[in-house]
């Protein structure tokens, strides 16, 4: 008898096409495993039991009917931000409660095509403004390998679910590192793809010039076959460019690898930094070269990121009023009274934060001197990586500067909390796809290393990646919890 | 009235009509008679998740509005975010621009008491339109208020003026001209309710800029703008200043109000729109458009002219509103008389339309009827006064007008027969009278306006004259004969 909840997403799917699993199986053993950990690690903020079921059985007879989807019959989780149609979607905030969208996400529907199961919505830092999944009206996500830490964020919730084989796969979404950083902190693979090639549509704004959706997996292998599901054009989002997913895996041989310096000095944990060292030389005695080289803008993607990420989100926020959906705004008040009471009572501490100075950093006698300048500062550091990119194929980083730190370390302090997305921001701000692969384990938690690779290229990321899988195999390493 | 100058600029938000869907989404951009928040998807109502997606023929309509006023066309566009709480904005920020507009620097040239005059247009760009508040019962009464978000995401088209105009009368003369354009171009219907809405800015001399918000139609601005002057002008007189503000106009009170202060001193934080990429314009396109851009009002005007012998005061009056001069040109093609057909549609239909306030679109009948009305005129069948009256009625009940004269017994009575019976049924009726005219000539005219009244004046009056002559004559002579005897 298999053990389904240690099968990758691939792997069921197949079992189920050659009839040797039925999706209801399936979709019911996740279900037990969910019941079973979640109340522990809390991945999961709403499980779509019903709708599981539902789909499972349809699913079947669809099955029966000659149905071949690439997914059939795999659940899949998901972050809380992405819109499911009839199945609540909060953000991991108050103001949404009780929101259920009449539509499904561009992404959604694609999975759905494939025969894909929506398991459950997963939890997160609200509105994914956080690094490590505390910031949630749903209470902080704990990291399946050491339940005293966080599990990353702000898609700690997706993380946590698939390291715990609540579910074989899911997505994420990824503003300034949102999926690496639970992706390594959990000891799975987490992608964030080249910015306009998976549709934005459904995706809860937080700031739309920076996020994409993406997957995070068990393994490159599964990571691969849910980027050719869902990205590609649709006729919702205008950003998209044409782009047309293709891996063909390959040898890393005569591969170039940069090491940004600025990346493995102070502020980074040693055992970190040697970790991601290892991994490099690794790909070296595979073939791959590597130089070390300098990217002195680095220093300023954090501050620039932050002041980008806010001015958007306080944009994209300002449609929570209570007057359409979610938590309802107070109808004796004058409107723009009803409309501040419904935004306290609804949004938690850092949303606030980020709204306010996101307002002043967009407010006429401040727009110069910030927002237009943090633009500045984009372009000047995309121009950065883009030379970069003329000399080599990737840039190796650690995926956070330390591992998973213990719950509540860093929550009074609001800088040291913002500094776990400093290795992974330059790849929003610049648009470039960015990969988190396991690097090993810190007193058993875990670690990843980054790389980025130019636009389109997320084949060299996951032949890199599965360069490091083959050798390392740290991807089969299950926590405590979900070795049962 | 010209001891303080004034100046006059104008931010006309025209909709897009022509356009099947909305700026941003697909819904159908004609809102209007739909139950309310029907005409809705997710990406209108703004909920969660959802993204913009640009309408390209949008910017097509737009590229022809920006050409028709010769304005230079940014071949880079940019959309902003004008970012601002209000319940009917379902995003509370307005997708519009900012800098890079569509289109800058051009201009139309106005008709003023006969001379030429340029306006100039500063900017023409696109922005999406909110919802609308509706209020059971008044603004001020109404215990709540309702949204609906039908019009949410409509596409309007700002046209923003340099202050130009020196008087209420050429913003309205302005404001006619491009709505011909507009409708000449087929990019937008001026007679659909909330179609056309105005800001107006008005400085005068000595004072500073005002400006008036939400004026909801073209007819609204110059009694906004005459009652502003005479508001302004008095304030100046009294040696008071004219603050720098904006007010509002209030239809039914006919006035200017005074909004409050933190309205006016609204910080937008406008920042480039990121769900929407820079939109290149090439030549090619922009060409293109040029090529199939239909006849302009100014072109039309000097064609009329030409073609129909009309004079420079005609064509303007035709060419000020499309659907007038195409009302014209279908009943020359039908009627054939250039000359009473043009003043048939100015001095008649127009007068008609004024008084009743109405439009030519409004009318129920086509040039047809009217060429038919014409050709009974032509025919002797009805007299040129009768006519007149057939077209008030045919205004009045949209009837045909061939059953308005049969109905109403409107006809000219030109056949000998039918005369000579009035005649006969009159000179039986007054003997009396008959005598005198035997006598006297001069009398007969007495008998004549006897027949003329009998007929309810439909009776031909020369025809009638030489019947009742005739018999009189012979009546006469009947009489020399049997006295000769
Ligand atoms: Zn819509």
């Amino acid at each position: 008898m298999v053990k389904i909840s240690h099968l990758t997403a691939k792997q069921i799917a197949s079992l189920v096409l050659a009839g040797s699993l039925s999706p209801l199986d399936v979709v019911e053993r996740y279900l037990e495993r969910i019941k079973k950990l979640n109340p522990t690690i809390n991945a999961f903020i709403n499980v779509a039991e019903e709708h599981a079921k539902r789909t499972a059985e349809e699913l079947e007879k669809a099955l029966k009917k000659g149905f071949r989807g690439k997914l059939a019959g795999v659940p899949i989780a998901i972050k809380d931000i992405i819109s499911t149609k009839g199945i609540e979607t909060t953000c991991a905030s108050k103001i949404l409660k009780g929101y259920v969208p009449p539509y499904d996400a561009t992404v959604i529907k694609r999975l759905k095509a494939e025969g894909a199961i929506i398991i459950g919505k997963t939890n997160m830092d609200e509105f994914a403004m956080g690094s490590s999944t505390e910031l949630s009206a749903y209470g902080p996500t704990r990291n399946p390998w050491n339940l005293e830490r966080v599990a990353g964020g702000s898609s700690g919730g997706s993380a946590a679910a698939v390291a715990a084989r609540m579910a074989p796969a899911s997505l994420g979404s990824d503003t300034g590192g949102s999926i690496r950083c639970p992706a390594a902190f959990c000891n799975i693979v987490g992608l964030k793809p080249t910015y306009g090639t998976v549709s934005r549509y459904g995706l809860i704004s937080y700031a739309c010039s920076l996020e994409q959706i993406g997957p995070m997996t068990i393994d490159v292998e599964d990571c691969a076959l849910l980027m050719d599901i869902i990205s590609g054009r649709d006729g919702f989002d205008s950003t998209l460019i044409d782009y047309k997913f293709k891996w063909d895996p390959g040898s890393v041989k005569g591969l170039k690898i940069a090491v940004p310096r600025e990346f493995f000095g102070e502020g980074t944990d040693e055992r970190v930094a040697d970790l991601v060292w290892k991994v490099i030389k690794l790909l070296e005695s595979n073939g791959a070269v590597y130089e070390e080289v300098s990217m002195p803008l680095a220093r300023y993607a954090l501050a620039c990121y932050y002041i980008i990420a806010m001015s958007e989100a306080s944009s994209n926020l300002a449609r929570y009023d209570g007057v359409r959906y979610g938590l309802p705004c107070n109808l004796s008040l004058p409107w723009h009274e009803a409309f501040s009471e419904v935004r306290s009572k609804g949004f938690g501490m850092e949303v606030e934060r980020r709204i306010i100075l996101g307002c002043f950093a967009l407010s006429a006698g401040y727009y110069g001197r910030y927002y237009l300048k943090a633009l500045k500062i984009r372009t000047m550091i995309r121009d950065n990586v883009l030379s970069l990119f003329r000399k080599f194929d990737v840039i190796a980083t650690p995926t956070t500067p330390f591992p998973p730190f213990k719950i509540g370390e860093k929550i009074g302090d609001p800088l040291s909390l913002y500094m776990a997305d400093v290795d992974t921001v330059v790849a929003n701000l610049t648009g470039v796809p960015a990969i988190s692969v396991p690097a090993g384990f810190v007193d058993g938690l875990p670690v990843g290393a980054q790389f980025m690779a130019n636009y389109c290229r997320e084949d060299i990321l996951l032949t890199i990646a599965k360069c490091v899988q083959d050798e390392t195999k740290f991807n089969v390493y299950l926590p405590r919890e979900a070795a049962i | 009235m010209s001891e303080f100058k004034v100046k006059i600029g104008l931010e006309c938000h025209c909709q897009i009509t022509s356009l099947k869907t909305k700026l941003f989404c697909k819904c159908p951009a004609d809102y209007r008679g739909k139950p309310p928040n029907t005409n809705v998807c997710p990406t209108c109502l703004g909920l969660p998740g959802t993204l913009p997606y640009l309408n390209m023929k949008a910017v097509e309509e737009a590229i022809k509005v920006a050409l028709a006023l010769n304005c230079k066309i940014n071949k880079r566009m940019i959309f902003y975010r004008k970012n601002y709480f209000y319940p009917d904005l379902s995003k509370n920020f307005q997708i519009s621009q900012y800098d890079y507009p569509l289109a800058v620097d051009g201009w139309v040239t106005i008709d003023v008491d006969g001379k030429d005059k340029i306006i100039r247009i500063k900017r023409v760009h696109l922005e999406e339109d909110p919802g609308r508040l509706v209020y059971r019962g008044g603004i001020d009464s109404s215990p709540y208020t309702l949204v609906d978000y039908n019009r949410m995401g409509v596409t309007l088209i700002e046209v923003v003026t340099e202050p130009d105009m020196e008087a209420p009368m050429e913003a309205k003369i302005f404001l006619q001209e491009l709505r011909s354009i507009l409708e000449h171009l087929g990019v937008s219907d001026g007679s659909l309710e909330g179609s056309m809405r105005c800001d107006a800015n008005i400085s005068i001399e000595g004072g500073s800029r005002v400006e008036i918000k939400n004026i909801s139609s073209f007819k609204e601005v110059e009694k906004a703008l005459s009652y502003e002057i005479i508001r302004q002008r008095s304030l100046l007189k009294r040696g008071a200043k004219v603050r720098r503000e904006t007010r509002h106009w209030d239809e039914v009170r006919k006035i200017t109000v005074a909004l409050r202060a933190k309205e006016e001193e609204m910080d937008y934080r406008y920042f480039p729109e990121p769900d929407l990429v820079p939109i290149y314009l090439t030549d090619e396109m922009i060409e293109r458009i040029r090529k199939h851009m239909p006849e302009l009002p100014a072109v039309r005007k000097v064609r009329l002219v030409k073609q129909y012998g009309l004079t420079e005061y005609e064509a303007r009056v035709l060419t000020s509103d499309k659907q007038l001069a195409d009302f014209f040109e279908k009943l020359v093609s039908l009627h054939g008389k250039p000359k009473v057909d043009c003043s048939v549609v100015i001095n008649e239909l127009l007068r008609l339309l004024n008084e009743k306030n109405l439009e030519v679109r409004d009318l129920k009948f086509t040039p047809l009827e009217v060429s038919e009305l014409l050709t009974m005129v032509d025919l002797g069948a009805i007299s040129w006064k009768s006519a007149k009256y057939v077209l008030r009625r045919m205004v009045e009940s949209g009837e045909h007008p061939k059953k308005i004269v049969e109905l109403e017994g409107i006809r000219r009575i030109s056949s000998v027969e039918e005369i000579e019976r009035y005649v006969d049924i009159i000179l039986n009726r007054y003997r009396d009278d008959v005598e005198a005219a035997i006598r006297d000539s001069k009398a007969i005219h007495r008998l004549v306006g006897e027949v003329l009244k009998e007929t309810k004046m439909l009776a031909d009056p020369k025809l009638t004259f030489e019947v009742v002559s005739k018999r009189i004559e012979n009546l006469r002579r009947e009489r020399q004969t049997s006295t000769s005897k």
